[in-house]
């Protein structure tokens, strides 16, 4: 465990000297901004004419927080975890590590753990938004609509940034690591939802596999077992082949 | 410290060692010398536990290097070939780092004293990255050394370096080598007579030699060798060396000098002084000629070529 800890602080304070990392929390924070500036005053506005229509039903939520973050996020990862592996691969440092008293799954962990902390470091950023949204409206935030919320962003980026570690293991190059990284978001996202609608007899598979339809259920606010079962498989598929690639390439 | 008993490495269909097998003592200093491609490299990595052996087996402080990998891995130091470097860290983080991962209390306080100990504890917040070679390569040796290891692996720990940071770094080596075992590989034939207690030398992923620096080359050099150089022309010089008793053969070299050999023990020199003197030329040099690694070599493969002949 401790070794764990060890990886992941080097790779989290190595994200405050970058500017790949400064960049991606600059987009992101900006983005939530200047939607949460919007639906201030949508809100505002809507109070000013009387209740809209009738009622507390203009109450703004926070799902719009969750389904951009998610979204940026799929889009940024590629970009925070590329360097990850490949770049140890590159310079020569992987010899270091790996005959270091370090088990290859401790490793990627590590890493891995690094990259999450930097994400929760964004989102509890974001938490001025839902408090200050909180404070403006009568009956404050649907609460259990916010916890729902935030998992989804914890989830979406436990499990996409270990397959970004598992895929920066399989190369040397980082160029090489991003493309094939967002290729799999863009495919994983998009692309596996497609055949639901052209096969009837494997629709529930392909829904299950895409990522937004999971999105969409605990953006409702409800969160349910298959869900989070999704994104820890995939967070278990990606950290498993993070270390099968270290393992093979001792074997190499 | 070190067993190593039939390992063999493919990589591929390329064989990089076959059948290697030594030993080391503890508290010796063993220099690995081998041209490139010999296999030093390979033989390193498997005792570190950086990758496993395709056949044969190793053993370090008592434990195999693959089924016991970790606990080997606590036990050694290792200084790969290229230093492997953080370039975007200081110099103390990152051995603090390294500390970390060998679970050294104190780590930080550690860290610094083993820069103290190669004589860096002045840059310690200096970036990696603005260090010159001969101080990157001994943050690398200090990363080696921060957790006080029983056995202590080396690969071209001297190369690139200017002489006096060659000299630094054999004296820390000969420092570490009196309490450890330390196994160093080399190009460099003074550089393990001056720190090795004990040279193998590999050649095709085979182990060809095996001896102290002094019998390897007593053994090797069958006869003494002078070069010398006179004023003005040597021509004549060589006819008239082969005539003086003792000398077995002479020959003008391409530079102007020429080359003289005598059997060990028969110490023709002195003659060969008068002599040429007396036949008015103008001695300017005399000097003994080592024999290079290039020619252990090739003394070596011409012996094993002579044995396969027999």
């Amino acid at each position: 465990m401790r070794n764990i800890w060890t990886i992941a602080r080097r790779e989290y304070n190595h994200y405050f000297t970058s500017p790949i990392a400064y960049v991606v929390a600059f987009v992101i924070l900006l983005t939530l901004g200047f939607i949460f500036g919007l639906v201030v005053w949508s809100s505002y506005q809507s109070a000013l004419t009387g209740g809209g229509f009738g009622g507390p039903s203009t109450a703004p939520g926070v799902d719009w927080l969750g389904s951009t973050f998610n979204f940026l996020l799929m889009l940024t990862i590629p970009a925070l975890t590329m360097r990850l592996v490949a770049d140890e691969n590159r310079t020569g440092t992987m010899e270091l590590l790996l005959t270091a008293p370090l088990r290859d799954w401790e490793l990627i962990v590590g890493k891995w753990l690094g990259a999450f902390l930097f994400i929760l470091t964004i989102l509890a950023i974001t938490l001025v938004y839902p408090i200050i949204l909180n404070s403006l409206e009568k009956p404050g935030l649907d609460q259990g609509l916010m916890v729902s919320v935030y998992l989804s962003v914890i989830l979406l980026s436990a499990a996409y940034l270990a397959l970004g570690v598992g895929i920066s293991s399989l190369f040397t190059n980082q160029i090489a690591a991003l493309f094939s990284t967002l290729g799999l978001f863009i495919f994983l996202w998009w692309l596996i939802g497609f055949p639901a609608n052209y096969f009837q007899s494997a629709s529930d598979l392909f829904t299950y596999l895409n990522t937004t339809s999971h999105l969409s259920t605990l953006y409702s606010g409800k969160i349910s077992l298959s869900d989070v079962i999704y994104f820890l498989s995939l967070t278990a598929l990606g950290l498993f082949t993070g270390t099968a690639a270290i393992d093979a390439r001792r074997w190499s | 410290m070190i067993r190593v008993e039939g390992l063999t490495k493919d990589y591929g269909s390329r064989r990089a060692l076959s059948d290697l097998s030594f030993e080391t003592g503890q508290g010796e200093v063993v220099g690995f010398l081998g041209p490139n491609g010999a296999g030093k490299t390979t033989t390193m990595r498997i005792l570190t536990g950086y990758m496993p052996p395709t056949e044969g087996s190793a053993t370090v402080a008592g434990y195999d290097v693959v089924t016991e990998s970790l606990e080997v891995r606590k036990r050694v130091g290792y200084l790969p070939e290229t230093v492997p470097l953080y370039t975007d860290m200081t110099a103390l983080d990152y051995l603090k780092f390294m500390a970390d991962l060998r679970q050294i209390p104190d780590s930080e306080e550690r860290a610094f004293e083993t820069l103290e100990m190669v004589g860096l504890d002045s840059r310690a917040n200096s970036f990696i990255g603005s260090l010159s070679k001969g101080m990157r390569q001994r943050v690398g040796l200090a990363q080696a050394l921060i957790h006080e290891p029983e056995v202590l692996i080396l690969d071209e720990p001297t190369i690139g370096l200017d002489p006096g940071q060659v000299v630094e770094v054999r004296n820390i080596i000969r420092e570490i080598g009196k309490q450890r075992t330390v196994l160093l590989s080399t190009h460099i034939l003074s550089e393990a007579q001056q720190i090795c207690d004990r040279v193998l030398i590999i050649n095709k992923g085979k182990i060809v030699a095996e001896d102290t620096p002094e019998n390897l080359q007593a053994r090797l050099v069958g006869s003494e060798r002078v070069s010398l150089r006179v004023r003005g022309d040597s021509d004549g010089l060589s006819k008239l060396l082969m005539k003086i008793k003792g000398v077995q053969s002479a020959h003008n070299a391409p530079d102007g000098s020429v080359e003289f050999q005598f059997a060990p023990g028969q110490d023709v020199r002195p003659l060969v002084a008068k002599t040429i003197v007396n036949s008015g030329y103008e001695l300017l040099e005399m000097r003994p000629v080592g024999l290079s690694l290039e020619e252990i070599f090739l003394e070596l493969t011409r012996e094993d070529a002579h044995r396969g002949k027999k």
